[in-house]
């Protein structure tokens, strides 16, 4: 329990952190941003991969299936996401950029 | 140990690459710093007990790592097919998809958790965390797809309200409380545990379908921000079943970020996240606003010209109707013509315009438009006055002076871009019918605004096509 709420400590300060990073970033990047934070929010993955190792004990299929699942639908995120904002990101140009 | 420490080395390179992303000069770095993040998290997980004890089996279908690795090998494939083939004007839609995907992910993780109950019983609270993620990730997913489905336009985008609807969605969240209840309390038997989250899940599911049913196409950014939030409570909770800190920092950041997306979009729009949510404003479509009784007046393509010819500074107010018109590179062009001409062109992106947060923004850098060129609301409208022609394109309510003047309005108290003060503004528009939200556009009545009828697209390439044949 006590470790509980320690997890919750963190959890409360990161989210504080979060809000004061986001409220900075400017509305023109908010659509790379979303889907950065997207690809991040697929850190998922390193629960679905503890959950194939222990999977890996079970006599049935069933939680092995379900952790391919979740790796496969978490890592779809991970690279989508990523992969769109640095394609967005690489449009973002200045002025002088363009011109050459 | 190792693993822990590089869980923190992940943690911190996502918040030093989301705190680069508030600049675009910086912004590709960031993103570079927190795909590195990722990178050193996954292979840290490798390092777990859990999976490392899996690598000395003489059996390969007991091995962890054979398994994950060709799940990402297959997931890679295909994010990274999708993420090559997106239009930019799709994007709303792969986001809604990619939201429901990790939603759906952290969903499974509690799920199979909830099947490995050990002999006492779950701990109280990895039994709460485990029904807070199957809640929020089921909800992510189901109203993620119903989202994608309306962006895409696969379904009608209207907003769909009947009655009974929030006593609707009060039982079902009562019914979603009680099974977890069930499956929390200990001593109850175990297929009742089972039972009881499948019922959480079933509901989850479905209450996720009834929380963006309501919620019509113009209200979209809102609801894409309000999940982008969700899946990252998700995964924060999910971090709680198995204690995981970078889960837990992670979702943290992503759930933060997702909700101050939300508000700013509702802050934007003048409304509040409980009203967009229950009132079905979208589905409201016989609002009338007064209308002076007059016509707007109409120009030509030709008499237009010749006032943008003599402008010298000329700001552009682009409305997802210039991305349908896929007008952006004529718009591009003109823009390069009128600078040509000696004229300053600035083009002023209202908040909620585009589909999700930013993503007129995005559209107009597709189309080569230098960012410095792209203006934000607050940081225009002080030099309205002093811009000689405002160009209107596909926009609509949120150039509507009504929203400042006119208390009866629905849009009344809405931040708007003030077009109204420019020297002399056109609209493009395609016929006389009212906007999207059925509200009257007093800009159009008024006496320096001149309407140009016709497809966008069509007409931005005449204007240009005038300054050429000079």
């Amino acid at each position: 329990m006590e470790i509980f709420i320690l997890l919750i400590f963190i959890f409360v300060l990161a989210a504080f952190l979060g809000k004061e990073l986001i409220s900075k970033v400017p509305s023109q990047l908010h659509t790379p941003l979303m889907a950065a934070t997207n690809a991040i929010a697929g850190i998922t993955i390193v629960g679905a991969i503890v959950a194939i190792a222990d999977s890996m004990a079970d006599a049935g299929p069933l939680g092995r299936i379900l952790s391919v699942i979740a790796i496969i639908l978490a890592t779809i995120n991970i690279v989508g996401g990523y992969l769109v904002a640095e394609r967005m990101l690489g449009m973002f140009r200045k002025k002088e950029d363009k011109d050459k | 140990m190792i693993n822990n420490i590089a869980y923190i080395v992940a943690c911190v390179l996502f918040i030093v690459g989301i705190k680069k992303l508030n600049k675009p000069t910086t912004a590709r770095q960031g993103n570079r710093l927190s795909i590195l993040g990722m990178i050193i998290a996954v292979v840290a997980v490798f390092f777990e007990r859990g999976v490392l004890d899996t690598w000395n089996t003489t059996d390969w279908t007991q091995n962890a790592y054979i398994w994950a690795l060709g799940a990402i090998a297959i997931g890679s494939v295909i994010g990274l097919i999708w993420a090559k083939k997106v239009k930019m004007t799709g994007m709303p839609e792969l986001v809604a998809i990619y939201n429901g995907f990790g939603g759906l992910a952290s969903f499974l993780v509690a799920l199979i958790q909830s099947m490995g109950e050990p002999d006492g019983g779950f701990d109280f609270a990895i039994a709460l965390s485990i029904c807070l993620t199957i809640f929020t990730g089921a909800v992510t997913f189901s109203g993620s797809m119903l989202a994608f489905g309306k962006l895409s336009e696969k379904i009608s985008g209207r907003a769909i309200v009947f009655p009974g609807q929030k006593l609707l969605n009060l039982i079902l969240l009562l019914g979603i409380i009680g099974a977890s209840v069930i499956f929390i309390v200990p001593d109850i038997n175990a297929d009742l545990n089972i039972i009881a989250i499948l019922a959480v899940t079933a509901i989850s599911f479905i209450f996720g379908v009834l929380i963006v049913m309501p919620i019509g196409g113009g209200d979209m950014p809102v609801v894409i921000s309000l999940l982008n939030s969700l899946s990252g409570i998700a995964v924060a909770m999910a971090g709680f079943i198995i204690s995981n800190t970078v889960l837990i920092v992670t979702g943290a950041l992503v759930g933060a970020s997702g909700i101050i997306l939300t508000l700013i979009m509702c802050k934007a729009m003048n409304r509040s996240i409980g009203n967009l949510l229950f009132s079905g404003f979208g589905a409201t479509d016989s609002v009338s606003g007064k209308g002076p009784g007059t016509e707007p007046k109409a120009i030509s393509v030709e008499d237009a010209y010749a006032v943008l010819e003599a402008a010298s500074s000329v700001v552009v107010i682009p409305g997802y109707g210039m991305a349908v018109a896929q007008a952006q590179h004529v718009v591009k062009e003109l823009a390069q013509k009128l600078e040509a001409n000696g004229a300053e062109v600035s083009f002023v992106v209202h908040p909620v315009a585009g589909r999700m947060p930013g993503h007129m923004n995005v559209l107009l850098a597709e189309a080569d438009i230098p960012y410095e060129q792209l203006k934000t609301m607050d940081e225009m409208n002080p030099q309205m006055p002093t811009q000689d022609v405002a160009i209107v394109i596909g926009a609509n309510d949120v150039v509507n002076p009504a929203a400042e003047t006119d208390t009866s309005s629905p849009i009344y108290g809405m931040p708007i871009i003030k077009a109204h003060e420019c020297r002399t503004v056109f609209v493009l528009k395609r016929g006389k019918g009212r906007g999207f939200s059925g509200i009257e556009n007093d800009l159009f009545f008024m006496p320096n605004t001149l309407m140009i009828y016709g497809d966008a697209k069509a007409t931005i390439s005449s204007l240009a096509g005038e300054f050429t044949s000079d």
